[in-house]
């Protein structure tokens, strides 16, 4: 009997512990994360924790001294270029380890390995979008540049070196309620990340869409509705610049033709609205006679913060800025003589192809007349708790066939045509763009920002660039494919030679423009130059013109500017939109026939200010009638059941507001009734403030734009409480200060050139990763705020500043 | 005694040990001196119970509590001090177990002895 008692508690003590050290499903393994000795309590920084510190690190060459200020921001100063870029992987990896892991992860297709099957959809869509491919084809170019490989490979040692001196009781929160350990970083995880970024900001494709549009409603509808050019615009480069090259010949157009219905590919379509501001006013323009540069990249927002904050130097570089945590070198930034930033582009450099193979084995595809081989990429997939998926993918000569559908294919129709859509995109091509980013780093003046956005592929991005020789510049720089006019605006003939990228638009015949008479260089994502460009770049760019127009607006008026007057222009939330439809949209509105309600409305809007201020009811109502007047104008024609057509934009539908009321696509065709615009505006007003007050009661505090609008920075794998929470925000994706839901502006700088160089910045979070740190969301406020924190770029190590907090000594 | 044993060895081996070390700590503890099934159970329990608060506390009252409460949205639980009491819990009755282990294992060779 008491050997049966003794043996049952021990078993049950055993068992015990087992369950206590094991993953469930979602749940964390219980015993393991809670307990104090090597659980997540050991994440917990106190508010003292980064007192000074000497570390002895295989694989340096010399000493390296790292200061870290108020924010915590390194300041890396080491005796050589190898020793700086290990530091730089040492101490992002040491703030951001699960961050790089997990996106390393996703752009790989590797999330199911440590997530389980749920992520498998995710990763496979990430293999057969070539991820991995175009990572690898990078690699081969950054390979063949010894200082960006030295740069890469010293960056992966430092982020190993801490990787190595961690104990499961040091892994990063993450880690541990996963339950997964950090595995080595591998310099192809560099490239990697950068294929993520491709694919956040060139990743996108509306030519599926627009095909089914095509055949819905014809080639003359179409062309009415996607027109190549906004009837609202104020580009880039500014109109009426004259190009000064003689162009290549343009390519002729192929005799395309349609391609097989594909509704249940997933690649996103291009989120209109996604975008950023950058500008740049010349010395022209200033109170100190040097120019002032400004940028803002806007992005979905999350915990960890995107950006790592950043100042590097050696005896051949001294430079401040952000970084992407897993890259070396710094993206967004300044140095005493020059500073950068950069917008997306958003040229059309992914295209669809579709593909004819000659029988089921897809082994050979119709190309130039003749059968040509297609080759086969076996991708593994690991999935925890399970065995590996093996997922073939088909590569033609343009790239992998992302999706071929056979099973899709209903009745039995077109079985014997295997069909399906092979991929071109320039995240594919071998490529060396940390060379930009190297050389813009040490660059001195207008002719180095030249050479360095050269090496630039893609995701194509507006380099924006101010010198303290007071030169100001702006460039759409990165690889944009050779094309006929509207190749790749709907799916294209993969058999026919014509449809191919015919080459490359010349480095040098980018659009450009340098010290321009206006005194300001801008961009926010809208159209690169006027209708005069020789070249196709895309029919419709990342967004409509709003936010640029109020930029150029804005700066136009400008003087006497210092740094804070750009402050104040990033948190401007004027909108353009709302000057341009406004007036004529209560011009429908018969006052005497308006509800109680709708008349408060009413007035409300006339005395609107237009901006998207966190007060504002105003904005709130205009939003809301703006939404239903789109939707109801197009909802009866474009929502079709089983096919996924493209709307028509914001700018298409303003025109026609504006220049069109009678147009046949007002009409509701689910009603009897022919309606016009002014029946449209009339219900969809009617409409908006039915919900507010059914939703929200009589107009009171909670119709506030900032109220209604549900700002918050979510945790970047979704987990409760690691992120922001709601709070209250002005901004509107329209507008200058483009907070809106979840995206926004990912890192505010201002930089004033002059005989000294004066940073001002911000990140929506914080420096370090751990949510258990007083670092992981210190500067939010501050952004919330509107407010910039001055930059500290030091000269020397040793320079004296009340805010260096701590040094960390690293020696070999 | 026992109580005493348990709780500073478990809180000194936690610095080097993983944390199933305490059942351990607990189960050798209970066999040189626990003289009854309920006494060895609530020692260890207790002790473990204490030097895992401890142990948490340590790392986070100069947090302000920042991480626990983090912790504590994400399991749905209102407040830190519920993370806390949790894993108290947790700690205390593995510990609590493993002396009860101890004395019943110690038991079964007295009676050979």
């Amino acid at each position: 009997m008491k050997i049966f008692k003794a043996i049952l508690s021990v078993t049950i003590t055993i068992a015990l512990i087992w369950l206590l050290q094991t993953k469930f499903g979602d749940i964390p393994p219980v015993g393991k994360f809670l307990n104090p000795v090597s659980g997540f309590w050991q994440n917990a920084e106190g508010n003292n924790a980064f007192a000074d510190e000497n570390l002895k690190l295989t694989g340096l060459q010399g000493n390296v001294v790292i200061r870290y200020d108020e924010h915590r921001v390194p300041h890396i100063f080491a005796e050589n270029d190898h020793d700086m870029y290990y530091a730089q992987g040492y101490v992002t990896a040491r703030d951001r380890l699960w961050e790089m892991d997990i996106q390393t992860r996703e752009a790989s297709g590797r999330l199911s390995e440590v997530l389980g099957d749920k992520t498998l959809d995710v990763d496979r869509y990430h293999r057969r979008m070539g991820m991995v491919y175009g990572a690898e084809n990078a690699m081969r170019g950054i390979n063949k540049d010894p200082q960006v490989k030295a740069a890469v490979d010293a960056y992966t040692d430092g982020i190993n070196s801490y990787i190595h001196s961690l104990s499961r009781k040091d892994y990063p929160i993450e880690f541990k309620l996963l339950d997964y350990a950090p595995e080595d970083w591998k310099p192809i995880n560099c490239a990697l990340l950068l294929k993520l970024m491709s694919e956040t900001l060139a990743g996108g494709s509306d030519q599926f869409a627009l095909t089914n549009n095509l055949k819905h409603f014809g080639a003359k509808v179409i062309n009415d509705l996607f027109p190549d050019y906004p009837y609202n615009e104020d580009p880039i480069i500014p109109e009426g610049t004259k190009w000064n090259f003689k162009p290549l010949p343009i390519p002729k157009p192929s005799a395309s033709f349609l391609a097989q219905m594909t509704d249940s590919i997933t690649t996103p379509g291009k989120k209109e609205d996604i975008g950023s501001n950058n500008w740049a006013i010349a010395g022209s323009k200033s109170a100190n006679g040097y120019p002032i540069l400004a940028n803002d990249p806007h992005l979905h927002l999350t915990y960890p913060s995107i950006w790592y904050q950043i100042q590097l130097s050696s005896p051949t570089v001294n430079t401040y800025g952000v970084s992407l945590p897993g890259a070396p070198c710094i993206v967004i930034g300044f140095n005493q003589k020059i500073s950068w930033g950069v917008t997306n582009v958003g040229a059309d450099v992914l295209d669809w192809y579709q593909v004819r193979f000659k029988d089921a084995s897809k082994n050979q595809y119709w190309y130039n007349n003749q059968w040509n081989n297609a080759k086969k990429r076996i991708e593994v997939i690991k999935v925890r708790g399970e065995m590996p998926v093996y997922d073939t993918v088909i590569y033609t000569h343009h790239g992998p066939v992302v999706y071929d559908s056979p099973t899709q294919q209903s009745g039995g129709v077109g079985e014997n045509v295997p069909v399906g859509n092979a991929l071109r995109w320039i995240a594919h091509d071998e490529s060396d763009d940390f060379m930009t980013f190297y050389l813009l780093n040490r660059g001195k003046n207008y002719d180095d920002y030249r050479e360095a956005i050269k090496h630039f592929t893609a995701p194509a991005q507006n380099f924006i660039f101010a010198d303290a020789d007071k030169d100001i510049a702006i460039t759409p720089a990165g690889k944009f494919p050779l094309k006929f006019k509207d190749q790749g605006k709907f799916i294209l003939d993969g058999s026919d030679p014509a449809n191919d990228w015919q080459g490359w638009i010349p480095f040098e015949q980018n659009p450009t423009i340098k010290n321009p008479e206006r005194g300001f260089v801008s961009s926010a994502n809208q159209s690169s130059t006027d209708q005069t460009y020789p070249y196709y770049i895309t029919w419709k760019f990342d967004s409509p013109y709003e936010r640029g127009k109020r930029i150029n607006d804005r700066l136009t008026a400008m003087k006497n500017a210092t740094a804070d007057s750009l402050r104040l222009l990033q948190g401007d939330t004027y909108s353009i939109h709302a000057q341009n439809v406004l007036d004529a949209m209560l011009g429908y509105l018969d006052p005497t026939k308006l509800s109680a309600d709708q008349l408060q409305a009413y007035s409300v809007l006339k005395k609107w200010n237009k901006r998207f201020d966190a007060g504002e009811i105003g904005a709130t109502v205009f939003q809301l009638w703006w939404n239903n007047f789109y939707r109801m104008t197009w909802d009866d024609k474009f929502s079709v059941k089983n096919t996924r057509l493209l709307y028509p934009n914001r700018d298409r539908t303003v025109k026609l507001l504006l220049t069109d009321p009678k147009s046949k696509w007002f009409d509701n065709t689910q009603t009897p009734a022919v309606e016009t615009c002014g029946d449209i505006v009339n219900i969809a007003f009617a409409h908006a403030v039915d919900k507010l007050v059914k939703e929200k009661g009589k107009m009171n505090i909670n119709w506030q734009w900032g109220r209604v609008m549900h700002t918050e920075i979510a945790n970047l794998a979704q987990l409760p409480g690691f992120g922001s929470g709601n709070f209250i925000s002005g901004g509107a994706s329209g507008v200058i200060n483009a907070i809106s839901g979840s995206n926004g502006p990912s890192w505010r700088m201002v930089v004033q050139l002059g005989p000294v160089v004066k940073g001002y910045g911000v990140l929506p979070g914080g420096e370090s990763g751990n949510p258990g740190s007083f670092y992981y969301d210190d500067m939010l406020q501050t952004w919330k705020d509107g407010q910039l924190n001055e930059l500290l770029f030091l000269q020397y190590p040793t320079e004296v500043s009340k805010r260096i907090k701590s040094t960390l000594i690293l020696t070999k | 005694m026992l109580f005493f044993i348990i709780l500073v060895l478990t809180i000194a081996g936690s610095f080097i040990l993983p944390w199933s070390a305490a059942a351990i700590i607990a189960f050798i503890a209970a066999i040189c001196c626990a003289k009854t099934s309920g006494q060895a159970f609530w020692s260890g329990f207790g002790a473990v119970f204490i030097a895992w608060m401890m142990l948490a506390l340590f790392k986070s009252i100069p947090n302000n509590h920042i991480l626990a409460t983090r912790v504590s949205r994400l399991f749905h639980l209102p407040n830190w001090a519920f993370v806390l009491v949790i894993t108290a819990l947790i700690g205390g009755i593995v510990g609590g177990m493993a002396a009860l282990s101890g004395v019943l294992v110690k038991k079964v060779f007295e009676k050979q002895g």
